[in-house]
């Protein structure tokens, strides 16, 4: 009664934990982009389309996925066989525990006629199944050592997966070893099974499974006389060998019962198989109802990302199913950090320390965006920063065991995430924005200049405002710092003698009938006012943001300043902002000075 | 002749015949291509936004190859320029080298200053030599005119990057003249694509593309050809683009050096990807 009680009882946890996931699938939204698909449409749709990819030649692709990416998980091969073999043996060492011995009365018994679970084969296969999925966690626990892995981050969700599997194992392996032992256990077997009742025969099945099955007995220890050991074989194979094989089969167990030998009278006394029993079944049971709310969702979670993305083509999707696929992936997502190892834009994270850069991160932020938990305003920047910063190269998505199509992903939440700021993406300035320029006949045109012309006018008002009007009294020469910090020959501007040469062969400039108005400081004009320590009318200019970087003017300067490098060093400026570089301006010195 | 092969972010993502090509074209020449798992994006799109993280970037990739003993070759001419540009920085500035070393440490990496960074045009032109590939080029291009397209980032800032002659380059042209094909003269020859400002600044960098495009048909070319994946897209994607736009009244398509020498090897236009170009290349074959 305990048992089922439990058993439903965690169902039903389960399986409302299961109805709420799904629909979260159905309602839930990254972005606010997404709420325009109502959650009645985005079942319709997807009511549709599954039956449409089953009954359509992309059956093949399912199949295809199935088994390739599902059943034998080509994707972690491919990128570490130590993975690949952790993780099959988790996964096949768990799921055929599950199929041959958890449902046995269901699977185990209709499969086979002769099914009982302490007989040859499965007797010896459960051990070898639970011995698999220790040995997987085992592995997994020593890649999750700090550092092992570069940026891999593991969280309580992390460990927990690891212990229910470990505790669910462990606790069955030790119950096997008690019951082995169990005088009690065999107490109750001969009364219900023994074809006898005389106390002598009885005496020698006891003397035979006491010496051959592991069996610990507060009445008889041996050594046995050969003749009693004969006559309790006989009554073993009538009544007993039908469904029990040898106790050393079952080699974890038995082993373990070995080692428990010592302690086996007190174990009996407090029947240490129930406790053990107990742990088990409370271990799994606790682990099935929590499964929809903990990492073991991905069970759930991923296959379906790895289906879906096999039959779905983003170009031709509906918006509808995109958005509900995106949600599902989001729990697909099994943190196993393999798009953070393999981002393009690594050094960016290690040299900006913006953990949002790297897709793992960033992923996780955004699902706690999607279950309506709030960032804060820091970690929003950090999100929009950090998906800026992307160079769109999508091993990311090429490498992802769950299927996440994590290059749509960022896409589709980026335009979201990139609207709405007065002060623009100063960050979008820079060639990480080519990517989405490729893509301009995908966004409305106003959308797609907003957070770019937000952005120029934003940096240009804040460091106008810097600029005072007495600069102009200041005079070249007598400065030795340019304030301006990282390029090596950032003071070369110094040896400018006004030939108006970078000006002149500027393609840009060429371009407008009056680029003084267009550009605001032509690059000579910021050369000059750098002399003049005029480093917040430089980081105010137009110009900045118009510069192509070809180099022509630095290559054809008389004088080699880097005109180029500068312009680079004051873009660098300029999104920094003014408080950064004004610690570094030397008109402050000057001020002291006069 | 192995090389480190450095594809960068681009060229995978967004022009993957050009890796296809060149894997297919340096291998018939005898040029052995070495994959890297490690390297990372080359710095490029950070240098207006992170100095360091520039530096980073280039340096850790320039370790990996150092670990490995192998000189680094690029496709892409941004990424050319930008580790040049890394290479000369650590060079001059040793606390800044310190410093890099010390994050590049971390990993057990380092960085040295050992390795050479090529593009794939200097591999053909000094590696490779221009014997060998008159040799391969068995089919002749016969009256193609060429708009050799030299890029921005390998020719300039030519103190650092040591490429070709800035004012009057050769390699370009003598590569093209391999195929059998003229390499014409044409105004805007050595400016700037606009690719840079593409997605940040599309006016001016729309323009750019224009005037070249322009003076590409003005001087009678049939074809631009280029080597670096942002020159391309740029002359082809962006350029479909402006046609559609009816911002271009017309078109000049665009082929990468190895697909061209790549039919000139004799190999498949299948192959070689040319129906992956927005606006269509096809029609260059008829001079084969």
């Amino acid at each position: 009664m305990f048992f089922d009680l439990f058993l439903y009882g965690s169902l039903a946890v389960f399986t409302i934990g299961l109805a709420y996931k799904m629909h979260l699938w159905f309602s839930g939204h990254i972005v606010d982009s997404q709420t325009v698909v109502g959650t009645k449409t985005r079942v319709g749709r997807a009511l549709r389309g599954i039956p449409a990819a089953l009954f359509s030649v992309r059956v093949i692709a399912l199949f295809r996925s199935l088994l390739l990416d599902v059943v034998f998980q080509r994707r972690i091969l491919k990128e570490s066989a130590y993975r690949w073999a952790m993780h099959m043996l988790i996964f096949w060492g768990f799921m055929l525990l599950l199929l041959m011995h958890a449902l046995e009365n269901w699977v185990s018994s209709s499969l086979f006629d002769d099914y009982a679970s302490t007989l040859n084969p499965y007797f010896f296969l459960r051990g070898i199944f639970g011995l698999m999925a220790v040995a997987g966690v085992v592995m997994a626990v020593y890649r999750r050592q700090p550092g092992r892995v570069p940026r891999l981050r593991t969280t309580a969700a992390d460990r927990y997966a690891l212990c229910i599997i470990g505790i669910i194992i462990l606790s069955g392996f030790f119950l096997e070893g008690a019951k082995i032992l169990s005088y009690a256990d065999f107490s109750r077997m001969v009364e219900d099974y023994a074809d006898t009742d005389d106390a002598q025969e009885l005496q020698a099945l006891e003397a035979y499974w006491v010496k051959e099955m592991g069996v610990f007995s507060p009445n008889m220890k041996g050594p046995f006389e050969p003749g009693v050991i004969r006559q309790g074989l006989e009554l073993h194979e009538m009544s007993c060998q039908a469904c029990h094989s040898a106790s050393q089969s079952a080699f974890v167990g038995y082993g373990l019962s070995l080692a428990m030998r010592p302690m086996a009278s007190v174990l009996e006394d407090m029947a240490a198989v129930n406790i053990l029993w107990t742990i088990h079944i409370l271990a799994c049971f606790f682990g099935l109802a929590f499964l929809p709310f903990s990492k073991m969702f991905h069970i759930i979670a991923t296959p379906l990302s790895l289906l879906s993305n096999a039959v779905m083509d983003p170009r031709r999707s509906y918006p509808a199913n995109i958005a509900t696929r995106q949600m599902l992936e989001l729990d697909a997502c099994a943190r196993c950090g393999t798009c953070s190892l393999r981002c393009s834009s690594v050094p960016a994270f290690e040299a900006m320390d913006n953990a949002a850069i790297l897709p793992s991160e960033r992923l996780q932020m955004l699902k706690r965006l999607a279950n309506g938990k709030r960032l804060s305003d820091g970690e929003m920047k950090a999100v929009r920063d950090g998906i800026i910063i992307c160079t769109n190269c999508d091993r990311c998505t090429v490498v992802c065991p769950s299927g996440i199509d994590l290059r749509d992903l960022w896409v589709n939440v980026r335009e979201d995430l990139v609207q709405g700021q007065a002060e623009g993406q100063s960050l979008m300035l820079s060639t990480f924005s080519f990517a989405r320029g490729l893509q301009k006949e995908r966004i409305a045109a106003d959308a797609y200049e907003r957070p770019l012309r937000a952005a120029r006018q934003s940096i240009m008002d804040t460091w106008r405002s810097c600029c005072e009007p007495q600069d102009a009294l200041f005079t070249l020469g007598g400065k030795s710092r340019s304030g301006v910090g990282f390029a090596h020959n950032a003071d070369s501007f110094l040896s400018c003698f006004g030939c108006q040469n970078c000006t002149t062969v500027c393609p840009v400039v060429a371009q407008f009938e009056n680029p003084q108005a267009a550009l605001g400081l032509l690059p000579h004009q910021i050369m000059y006012s750098l002399g003049l320590g005029l480093i917040e009318q430089a980081c105010a200019s137009e110009m900045l943001w118009a510069c192509t970087t070809c180099y022509q003017c630095q290559e054809h300067c008389p004088q080699n300043v880097e005109v180029t490098d500068i312009l680079y060093d004051l873009k660098v400026m300029a999104l920094k902002g003014p408080s950064k570089a004004v610690e570094q301006s030397p008109k402050r010195h000057w001020q002291q000075a006069a | 002749m192995t090389y480190a092969f450095f594809t960068g972010c681009n060229t995978p993502a967004r022009l993957p015949q050009y890796e296809h090509t060149a894997r297919i074209v340096l291998g018939r020449l005898g040029v052995t291509l070495e994959n890297c798992r490690e390297f990372t994006c080359c710095g490029y799109p950070l240098r207006n936004v992170d100095q360091k993280a520039f530096i980073l970037s280039a340096a850790g990739n320039m370790a990996f190859a150092e670990r490995s003993g192998r000189d680094i070759l690029v496709l892409c001419q941004c990424g050319f320029g930008t580790f040049k540009e890394a290479q000369y920085r650590l060079k001059a500035n040793e606390t800044l080298k310190e410093e890099i070393n010390r994050r590049l440490r971390r990993q057990g990496l380092s960085y040295e200053g050992r390795v050479e960074v090529t593009h794939v045009l200097s591999v053909l032109y000094h590696a490779v030599g221009l014997e060998v590939l008159n040799k391969a080029a068995t089919i002749q291009m016969n009256g193609l005119k060429v708009a050799a397209h030299y890029g921005c980032h390998a020719l300039r800032p030519s103190r650092i990057t040591r490429f070709d002659d800035p004012v009057a380059p050769s390699l370009f042209d003598e590569l093209i003249r391999a195929t059998g094909a003229e390499s014409v003269d044409w105004d805007e020859k050595l400016n700037c694509c606009g690719a840079p400002l593409t997605g940040v600044n599309d006016q001016v960098s729309s323009e750019l593309t224009r005037n070249k495009i322009r003076s590409g048909i003005a001087a009678g070319a049939d074809c631009l050809c280029t080597a670096c994946p942002y020159c391309q897209l740029q002359f082809d994607q962006v350029q479909a683009r402006l046609l559609s736009e009816g911002r271009l009244e017309k078109a000049l398509p665009s082929i990468l050096y190895p697909q061209l020498l790549g039919l000139c090897m004799g190999i498949g236009g299948e192959d070689l990807g040319l129906k992956e170009n927005h606006i269509n290349i096809d029609p260059i074959r008829s001079f084969l």
